[in-house]
C-alpha cells in the first residue's frame, strides 16, 4: 500500500497542472476545467489524509467540495454563456476593458 | 498489487490532466477530464473510500461534465485560436506564460521538498480501520450529526446557484 | 489454479454471453409481442416461430457497409457507441442472479452468483448508467447532422431529468432495506407475510415502484418516452448516421439497458431469486422468469401507449414525477422511523 506521501505528491502534481492550465490557456472554458482539476487534487488530499487518520471526515469534506464545485461550475458556465453573447469569443483577453 | 494499481491510476490521472491543458479543442479537453476523473475514482477505491469514488463519478463525471459538454456544444468554437500563434503564445513565450510555467515548477518543487522532509506515514491496512472508513453508514451518521449545519447550508448554496445560473444565462438580463 | 478463481471467471463469461443472448431474445420477443398486439403474426419463417430471426438480423447488420460522414469527428464518432455498450454491460456487474452456491461442494465456500462484490452496489450501478449518457450526447454531436444533434441533446436532457426520480425511488428502497448491497436487499425480501404473500418490496413501496418503472422507461429511451429517437419526427435521432456494427452496438446497448433495469427492478422490488416450489440453488430460474415478465411489460407499454411530446415529457418528469419521488422518500423515512425497522 503506498504511503501517504505518495498520495500527497500526486495531489501536488495535479494541483500544479491545474494552476498551469489556468495561467496558460486563453479560453475561459478550459480555464474552468483547470480549476476543476485543482479542486480534484484537493479532494484527493482530503480523502488520503482522512484514510491515514482512520476517520471519515476526509470523505465528508470531499463530498462538500464536490457540491460546491458543482454550484460553482453551473454559475461559471452561465457567466461564460453571457460573455460569449457579448463578444462572440471565448478568449479572456477580449474582456480587458477595465484594465489600465 | 496496491502499489501497481496506484501507479496505474496515478499515471492515468496525471496523463489525462496534462492532455486537458494541452488540447486545442475544448471538447477534447472535456473528454480527457472525464478520463482523469475515472482515474481519480480508482484512486479513491484504493483508499478504501468506495462511496467517494462512486459520488465522484455520479456528480463530477456524470453531471458537471455533461454541463460543460452542453456549454461547449452551445458555444461551438472548435479551436482555440490563441494557442496556434506559437511566436507570441508558445509555452515559454515572454510574459505571463513563462511566469506561469515557472510558478508551477516552483510550486511543485516546494511541495516535493516539504513531502521529502516529512517522515513516512504508512496507511494503516488493518481491516477494522478500513471497514470504518469505507462504511457508508458511518459517513451518513457523521454527515447528518457533526456536519449537519454545513449540509443544510450547502443545500441553500445549491439553490442559490441554480437561481443564479438561470438568471445569468437569460438572453436579456 | 484455485477453483474459486475459475468459478469467478466462469460466472463472468456466462454473464457476458447471456447478456448478448438476452439482447437477441428481447429483440425477437419485441417483434412477436408487437405483432400480436397489432393482430398480425410477426416473424414466422426464419426457424420455428421465427426463433432464428435475431440471427438473421445480426448477419444482415454485420454485412452492411460501415459509413461515416466526412465532416464527422472521427475519434468521437467511433468512441460514442463503445461508451454506450460498455456502460450497458458494466451496469450489470453488480446485479445478483442467483443464491450463493458452492456448485455442489466443488468449492470450499459458497460464492454469490454475480460478477462483482461492491459494498456500494446500487450506487455503482447508478454511476455506470450515468456514464452511458455520454455515448448518446457524443453520438449526436459528432455526427454533424441536425437530426442527430437535436436527438442527442434532447435525449441527454431527458435522461438527466429522469435520473433524479430514478435515484430517489432507489433511495427509498435503500432506506427500507437498510443496505446498499443488492444481495442484502434481495435477502431482506425472503419469506412470506401470512404464509401466502411474499415479502417483496413492491407491496410496501408501490408508489416507489411506479416512480422507478416510469423513470427507468424514460432512462432507457423507450416509448412512451422515446421522442429523441422517434422515427416519425427525427429520422432516427442520435443514431441516424450510424450503420453496421456501430448501429448494432447502440441497439445492443439499448436492449441491455432494458435487461439491466429489469434485473435491478427484480432485485429491488420483486425478491430477486426467491420463489416457491423450487430449491434455493435453482433460484435463477425464478429470477429469469421475473426479468422476462418485466421485459414483457416494457414491450407491452411501448406498443400500447402513444408517444409523449418532448415538452410534455420534461414537464411530467420535473413537475410531477420528481415531487412524487421526494414525497415517497419522505413517507418511507417516516415509516422506517415509526416502525423502527
Amino acid at each position: 500500500m503506498p504511503s501517504l506521501n505518495h498520495f500527497l505528491l500526486l495531489s501536488g502534481v495535479l494541483f500544479a497542472i491545474g494552476t498551469t492550465g489556468v495561467f496558460l490557456r486563453r479560453n475561459v472554458i478550459t480555464m474552468l476545467l483547470s480549476i476543476e482539476i485543482m479542486l480534484n487534487a484537493v479532494n484527493l488530499t482530503f480523502v488520503a489524509v482522512g484514510r491515514t487518520l482512520g476517520s471519515v471526515e476526509g470523505q465528508i469534506i470531499a463530498f462538500f467540495v464536490m457540491a460546491v464545485a458543482a454550484a460553482e461550475a453551473a454559475v461559471g458556465l452561465a457567466i461564460v454563456i453571457q460573455l460569449f453573447r457579448q463578444r462572440e469569443t471565448l478568449n479572456p483577453d477580449a474582456f480587458t476593458s477595465l484594465k489600465w | 498489487m496496491d502499489v501497481v494499481l496506484f501507479y496505474l491510476f496515478g499515471a492515468v490521472t496525471v496523463g489525462a490532466s496534462l492532455a486537458v491543458i494541452g488540447q486545442r479543442s475544448p471538447l477534447r479537453s472535456v473528454l480527457w477530464l472525464i478520463a482523469s476523473f475515472l482515474g481519480l475514482s480508482g484512486l479513491y477505491v484504493l483508499l478504501d473510500s468506495p462511496f467517494t469514488a462512486v459520488t465522484q463519478i455520479i456528480v463530477y463525471a456524470g453531471a458537471i461534465m455533461v454541463l460543460f459538454l452542453f456549454v461547449v456544444m452551445l458555444v461551438n468554437r472548435p479551436r482555440e485560436e490563441a494557442l496556434a500563434d506559437h511566436a507570441r503564445n508558445g509555452l515559454l513565450a515572454k510574459g505571463p506564460r513563462r511566469s506561469a510555467a515557472a510558478l508551477a515548477v516552483a510550486f511543485l518543487a516546494l511541495v516535493g521538498w516539504a513531502i521529502a522532509r516529512t517522515p513516512e506515514r504508512p496507511i494503516i491496512a488493518e481491516a477494522a480501520v478500513a471497514d470504518h472508513v469505507s462504511s457508508v453508514a458511518q459517513i451518513g451518521r457523521e454527515l447528518f450529526t457533526t456536519h449537519g449545519f454545513a449540509f443544510e447550508v450547502t443545500s441553500v448554496l445549491i439553490l442559490v446557484a441554480m437561481v443564479g445560473a438561470v438568471v445569468l444565462a437569460k438572453r436579456v438580463l | 489454479m484455485d477453483l474459486t478463481f475459475v468459478a469467478h471467471i466462469g460466472i463472468i463469461l456466462v454473464v457476458f454471453f447471456a447478456l448478448q443472448m438476452s439482447a437477441a431474445v428481447t429483440v425477437l420477443m419485441e417483434r412477436k409481442v408487437a405483432a400480436f398486439v397489432q393482430q398480425r403474426l410477426g416473424p414466422y419463417r426464419t426457424g420455428p416461430w421465427g426463433v432464428l430471426q435475431p440471427l438473421a438480423d445480426i448477419v444482415k447488420l454485420v454485412f452492411k457497409e460501415e459509413l461515416r460522414p466526412r465532416a464527422a469527428d472521427r475519434f468521437v464518432f467511433m468512441l460514442a457507441p463503445v461508451i454506450s455498450a460498455t456502460a450497458a454491460f458494466g451496469a450489470f456487474a453488480v446485479v445478483p442472479f442467483g443464491a450463493p452456491t458452492d456448485f455442489f461442494g466443488l468449492l470450499p465456500e459458497p460464492i454469490p452468483l454475480r460478477v462483482a462484490d461492491v459494498n456500494v452496489g446500487v450506487l455503482a450501478l447508478f454511476a455506470v448508467t450515468s456514464m452511458g449518457i455520454y455515448g448518446i450526447v457524443l453520438a449526436g454531436w459528432s455526427s454533424n447532422s441536425k437530426y442527430s444533434l437535436l436527438g442527442g441533446l434532447r435525449s441527454t436532457a431527458q435522461m438527466l431529468s429522469y435520473e433524479l426520480s430514478y435515484g430517489l425511488a432507489l433511495a427509498a428502497v435503500l432506506l427500507t432495506a437498510n443496505s446498499l448491497s443488492l444481495s442484502e436487499i434481495v435477502d431482506a425480501q425472503k419469506g412470506y407475510w401470512l404464509g401466502v404473500i411474499p415479502r417483496w418490496y413492491v407491496f410496501p413501496q408501490c408508489v416507489g415502484f411506479l416512480v422507478f418503472m416510469i423513470a427507468a422507461i424514460a432512462e432507457t429511451n423507450r416509448a412512451p418516452f422515446d421522442f429523441p429517437e422517434a422515427e416519425q419526427e427525427l429520422v432516427a435521432g442520435y443514431h441516424t448516421e450510424y450503420s453496421s456494427m456501430s448501429f448494432a452496438l447502440f441497439f445492443l446497448a439499448e436492449y441491455i439497458n432494458m435487461v439491466v433495469v429489469a434485473g435491478l427492478a427484480t432485485s429491488l422490488f420483486f425478491g430477486g431469486w426467491h420463489g416457491p416450489f423450487l430449491p434455493e440453488w435453482l433460484g435463477w430460474i425464478w429470477w429469469l422468469a421475473k426479468v422476462f415478465a418485466i421485459l414483457f411489460f416494457y414491450i407491452w407499454t411501448r406498443w400500447t401507449l402513444p408517444r409523449y411530446r418532448y415538452d410534455q415529457l420534461m414537464h411530467f418528469g420535473w413537475k410531477f414525477l420528481l415531487p412524487l419521488a421526494v414525497a415517497n422518500l419522505l413517507a418511507t423515512a417516516a415509516g422506517v422511523l415509526y416502525f423502527g425497522s
